[in-house]
């Protein structure tokens, strides 16, 4: 069986189970729409309600408790120089490649003229990345990271070395309000094609439970936090 | 794959025979437990969560026929398809379907228990296209051709010496004096050669964790990564998921992933969770051009609205099996099919049919810390009652043990009876075991005493102590 019909008869058998019929129809229906419409919040923990420097600072020691690294730049042109620092530090090659986010495209690259910058998705043996998060929350350090013309995916799973630049102003306490944000960029019940939580590096304990960073995605995940 | 449920008694014996099964599964207590526990610890709103994503799934259940319309009328307009199939067959034909039409060679997979549930894989494979499983536990087990022994670490039952055999007999083109001594090494070895494989691959197929109806999205949480270089590298992406899925809002998801990560690994929150919807837009750079959504039935619409309701609520987090006393003892294999440990218990007869799983049921102690940690609030220990006691409505019970339940139920419903005997039964069995303390066998008890000792009575009954010390303890 397949298509409208296999369709009509899954359909056919929920409601048959449920025990319902054309009469309660019109409530349920109104609870169902309204529901979609008004997407009440639930219940938020009150450490995603936090705000300011509290949240910053929650956001930080998540990120940190999944064992990711975050530096903090006072504005755009700092980053050429964190990222030269950083891939030194780590004994990677000064290069890497990002997307054309205004965010990273704007950056005075200039400032740290040994560093090479691809743009386009990611390849299979790329070293480095650099992608710019929408919005976070601070509750569990979890960057959201939307696809887009600008904002290949690939970049965020191919490389071994993964790093994510956010402004502060788009770090928000809660799932909720990070998915609020996003809302107000693609419109209510619209989605761009992929949203990435991100939580720390790529990770398995499928060998004798033991946690080991890499398993397929970066090894390493280091956040650039914009003022 | 073909089920080994009826064997569970002789899968079970064997499993605790099984040395490198007994340390894999040591580690569980410190591991998931542990972290589980911590995790709970360090959100003080854990509980309240965990009745909210209970109303959420409830809510949904009550609804199903209008949300899964409204889902699937969200998939088509953000350019996806969706597939409905009534059974695993079904399913399994529409995947190769679309296989076929886009003259797919390879396929990679993202992990999927209802991938397990409907077995792709063997149906691809005898259809001449090659499914690669990605998720690093799920290609230990298909690298064994061996199913998962549990839902969320899938070759959990295997040891690092076991892993290492294994690559050296199958990844041939390497070096044979290579160092694998360490988990991080078969890793990193797993890595390059699945990264191939990622890269080539025709098509990618994943399960989903929840379906979202406001905005025809699909869900999926892994830490690796695999789910996403699965979906995001093929021209197409296939999504296999049965209805329950479904959820309303992006809200409801949250609800539902705060207490998921918590409950399975400990986690706060998975490393990667993604939401996918439609194909890749226009202008993305990357993203697969299909996007197909498989909606499977198999059972589940039999399900709603009857004694086996409330497992329709199931996440599939595994924290049942994690803190199941029977499941550490024996692992996941013995339950011979797709899911084990308590959920299984439940959900396997109504999937596959009470006569072939009419054991599982019976695999519980019933302590109850199955339902105790369950996020979802599942009355598991109820429901295997409920399996029990249809099994012997249906007569699948030996005679032996009928026998012995009715005489049983006899003195029990007679209390003056049932003192009279056990008043009588106590005193001599406390003489006769007076001098070990304890019996090596007994008539009547050889279930128990064939694998342990059972502890001597000492002279009184419970009720007699009870009267003495008026229910002083």
């Amino acid at each position: 069986m397949s298509g409208s019909s296999a369709r009509d008869a899954v359909i056919g058998r929920v409601r048959s189970s449920l025990g319902v019929n054309g009469t309660d129809d019109a409530a349920r229906r109104e609870a169902v729409a309204s529901r979609l419409r008004d997407h009440p919040e639930n219940l938020v923990p009150e450490r995603g309600r936090t705000s300011g420097d509290s949240r910053i600072e929650l956001f930080t020691r998540m990120l940190e408790g999944q064992s990711a690294t975050i530096s903090f730049a006072g504005k755009p042109a700092e980053i050429p120089g964190i990222v030269a620092d950083f891939l030194r530090d780590n004994n990677l090659p000064a290069e890497f490649r990002s997307g054309s986010d205004p965010l990273i495209r704007d950056v005075p690259w200039d400032e740290a003229p040994a560093l090479t910058r691809h743009t386009g998705r990611g390849q299979g043996n790329d070293a480095v990345s650099l992608s710019r998060a929408s919005a976070a929350a601070a509750e569990t350090g979890t960057l959201f990271l939307a696809s887009g013309a600008e904002n290949p995916t690939t970049l965020n799973f191919l490389p071994d070395t993964h790093i994510v630049v956010i402004r502060e102003k788009d770090i928000m306490g809660s799932y909720e309000d990070a998915w609020n944000a996003l809302r107000g960029t693609y419109g209510e019940g619209n989605m761009p094609r992929t949203v990435n939580l991100v939580s720390g590096p790529s990770r398995t304990a499928d060998i004798d439970q033991i946690i080991v960073m890499g398993a397929h995605g970066p090894r390493r995940l280091h956040v650039i936090l914009l003022k | 794959m073909k089920p080994t449920s009826h064997d569970f008694k002789s899968n079970a014996a064997h499993a605790l025979e099984d040395e490198p099964l007994r340390r894999a599964l040591s580690g569980i207590k410190h591991g998931f437990v542990a972290n589980r526990a911590r995790a709970r610890e360090n959100l003080p709103e854990f509980e309240q969560l965990r009745d909210e994503a209970k109303a959420i799934k409830e809510h949904t259940l009550a609804h199903l026929d209008l949300y899964l319309e409204a889902y699937e009328e969200k998939v088509v307009s953000s350019g996806g398809h969706v597939h409905w199939a009534a059974t695993a067959d079904d399913a399994q034909a529409a995947i190769l379907d679309i296989c076929r039409k886009a003259g797919a060679r390879t396929v990679t997979k993202g992990k999927s228990m209802v991938g397990e549930e409907i077995a792709i894989n063997d149906h691809l494979e005898q259809n001449g296209i090659t499914p690669v499983e990605t998720d690093l536990g799920e290609y230990l087990i298909q690298l064994r051709k061996e199913p998962p022994s549990h839902i969320i670490a899938p070759a959990i039952h295997l040891t690092r010496e076991q892993v290492e055999e294994d690559f050296r007999r199958t990844h041939t083109g390497l070096p044979k004096d290579r160092v694998l001594d360490e988990p991080d090494q078969l890793v990193a070895e797993a890595r390059s050669i699945l990264r191939e494989k990622f890269l080539s691959a025709d098509v990618g197929i994943t399960g989903a964790n929840l379906l979202i109806a406001e905005t025809g999205t699909s869900v999926i949480v892994t830490n690796e990564g695999n789910g996403d270089l699965t979906q995001c590298l093929p021209r197409i992406h296939i999504v296999i998921a049965s209805i329950e899925k479904t959820v309303p809002t992006l809200e409801d998801a949250m609800t539902i992933l705060r207490v998921l990560a918590r409950s399975a690994t400990g986690q706060e929150f998975s490393t990667y969770t993604t939401f996918s919807t439609g194909p890749k837009r226009p202008d993305d750079p990357d993203g697969p051009e299909e996007y197909h959504v498989v909606l499977l039935d198999n059972g589940r619409t039999e399900m709603l609205g009857g004694e086996f309701h409330d497992m329709l609520r199931c996440i599939r987090c595994g924290a049942c099996m994690n803190h199941c006393p029977v499941y550490g003892a024996v692992g996941g294999h013995a339950y011979g099919w797709v899911y084990p440990g308590p959920m299984g218990a439940v959900l396997t007869p109504s999937l596959i049919g009470i006569d072939e799983a009419g054991h599982l049921p019976n695999a519980s102690t019933f302590c109850g810390r199955c339902e105790a940690v369950c996020p979802m609030r599942i009355p598991l220990p109820k429901m295997m009652r409920h399996w029990r006691e249809r099994e012997y409505e249906k007569g699948n019970t030996p005679p032996r043990y009928k026998l012995g339940l009715k005489l049983w139920a006899y003195a029990a419903r007679r209390p003056k009876l049932y003192r009279a005997l056990t008043g009588l039964a106590m005193p001599v069995l406390a003489r006769l075991g007076k001098r070990k303390g304890r019996f090596s066998s007994l008539p009547l008890a050889g279930g128990w005493t064939r694998h342990r000792d059972l502890p001597s009575p000492q002279g009184k009954t419970f009720q007699q102590l009870w009267r003495e010390r008026k229910g002083r303890p």
